[in-house]
């Protein structure tokens, strides 16, 4: 493994050429998702992403999907997702071997606001896979630990079986001035833990709203709830980012699949600040 | 538990918070210290609505009984209020409530707070506008919890 150190400018590659990455290995995280890790040819741009920004990942002769990068963006070396497996180029993904190779362009988007976020606490709100494109920023925040203050980590699922990185989460808890809760929809009788919606979970944060920053990824009702009572908690619609999902294609900015009102969440997004998507977020998809 | 102590208990709970001095001390002569072992049955789905709890300690669990199995659709802890029902005439309790982990509570009887509500109207209208914001936010939270929200799109290729 090695980390980031500035070198020459990284080659450009055309945006709509995937580069062949070559699979390194994949996890099972839960009984529907997995942690996929490539590996980029050395120096290939793809791999210099910033937290909360994406791929699009190519299975040849199947198709492409937008998928979050869920990795330390610090490691140079390996590119990682966490990808749910619900559909044919998910369970194509999810199902390669180590060695087989798929491509990869990007990355893409948008990226979480951690230079805005220094000096002030920062609470992250996931909700499901939500998680996985907000563990890097988690990464980052841990690598610089002495530029934040309070970090607090909420995260609800369906139901314990589905809670993604469950040692790391219990680790992270445990760390000096976190606070890490896991909150499950449905908990059965052996499951000690929170049981509720992951906005119950905010009564139990200790952090000043005015100095606290908000990063929230999960279902698009997840993070309007979320980002509503957060505002009427006080913490300034400013301060709230929230990472919105859309059907992607070409991932640049040039389709139009993903538009969102004025905005194309592959290129003005996925990351955007509260007060900036609010009015699009009743919208529905087409 | 000393008088002073649950005064202070009472004061500091969010559910009376910023309740007027005079009917915390109404309060307090109506509110006794209660204690739940780990896994002990607080009380059980269909029994009379009696007792109103404020927790203090510990974390408790609402169940609900579905075919084969019991499910947790709720956890309370300390800060939160258990038994809402109670405030109610004539109810019964809709869940299993069971503690998680030992729990420590201040109890009232339901049926006296809702004697005094009756007895002095402002002291009603701060009890029962606390818990219809209480009802209000289980309702908001029961809602966005049947939506499933986390449930997978699509269907897994085989």
């Amino acid at each position: 493994m090695s980390t980031a150190a500035s070198a020459s400018p990284p080659p450009v590659r055309p945006v709509m050429e995937p580069a062949p990455v070559r699979v390194a290995s994949v996890a099972k995280e839960t009984h529907d998702t997995f942690t996929l890790t490539v590996t980029p040819p050395p120096g290939d741009p793809v791999a210099l992403f910033e937290p909360g920004q994406f791929s699009m990942l190519y299975v040849y002769g199947v198709g492409e999907l937008p998928i979050s990068i869920s990795g330390d963006p610090a490691v140079r070396d390996s590119l990682t997702y966490t990808i749910r497996s619900v559909g044919q180029v998910t369970y194509q993904l999810v199902t390669r071997k180590p060695g087989d190779f798929i491509g990869v362009r990007g990355p893409f988007g948008t990226s979480w606001p951690l230079k805005q976020a220094r000096g002030k606490s920062v609470l992250i709100v996931a909700g499901g896979i939500g998680l996985a494109p907000l563990r890097p920023a988690i990464y980052s925040i841990l690598r610089h630990r002495g530029d934040y203050n309070r970090l607090v980590i909420l995260y609800g699922s369906r139901s314990p079986r589905d809670l993604l990185y469950r040692k790391e989460f219990a680790a992270w808890g445990l760390l000096p001035d976190t606070q890490a809760l896991a909150t499950v929809d449905y908990g059965g009788v052996t499951w000690r833990g929170h049981v509720g919606v992951v906005t119950t979970l905010f009564r139990l944060v200790r952090m000043q709203p005015k100095e606290t920053v908000a990063m929230i990824c999960g279902p698009e009702i997840m993070m309007r709830y979320a980002a509503r009572e957060l505002e009427a908690r006080g913490l300034p619609p400013e301060q709230i980012f929230l990472s919105m999902e859309r059907n992607m294609k070409c991932g640049a900015g040039f389709c139009g699949h993903c538009q969102m009102g004025p905005y194309f969440v592959c290129k003005h997004g996925p990351v955007f600040s509260y007060p900036e998507i609010r009015p699009y977020m009743d919208l529905y998809e087409l | 538990m000393a008088p002073s102590e649950m005064k202070t208990a009472l004061t500091t709970h969010p559910f009376l918070e910023g309740l007027p001095e005079k009917y915390i001390d109404m309060l307090s002569k109506l509110a006794f210290e209660v204690r739940f072992e780990q896994d002990e049955v607080i009380f059980r789905e269909g029994d009379p609505s009696s007792l109103f709890y404020l927790i203090l300690e510990g974390k408790v669990a609402l169940e609900m009984g579905a075919p084969g199995r019991q499910i947790i659709i709720q956890t309370l802890e300390a800060g939160d209020e258990l038994g809402w029902s109670s405030l109610l005439e004539n109810t019964s309790k809709q869940f299993r409530a069971r503690c998680l982990e030992p729990v420590k509570a201040l109890a009232f009887d339901g049926a006296r707070v809702v004697n005094l509500c009756e007895e002095d109207h402002e002291f009603g209208f701060h009890i029962m506008r606390r818990a219809l914001a209480l009802v209000a936010e289980r309702l908001r939270a029961t809602r966005f919890q049947t939506l499933d929200v986390y449930s997978p799109k699509g269907v897994r290729v085989p």
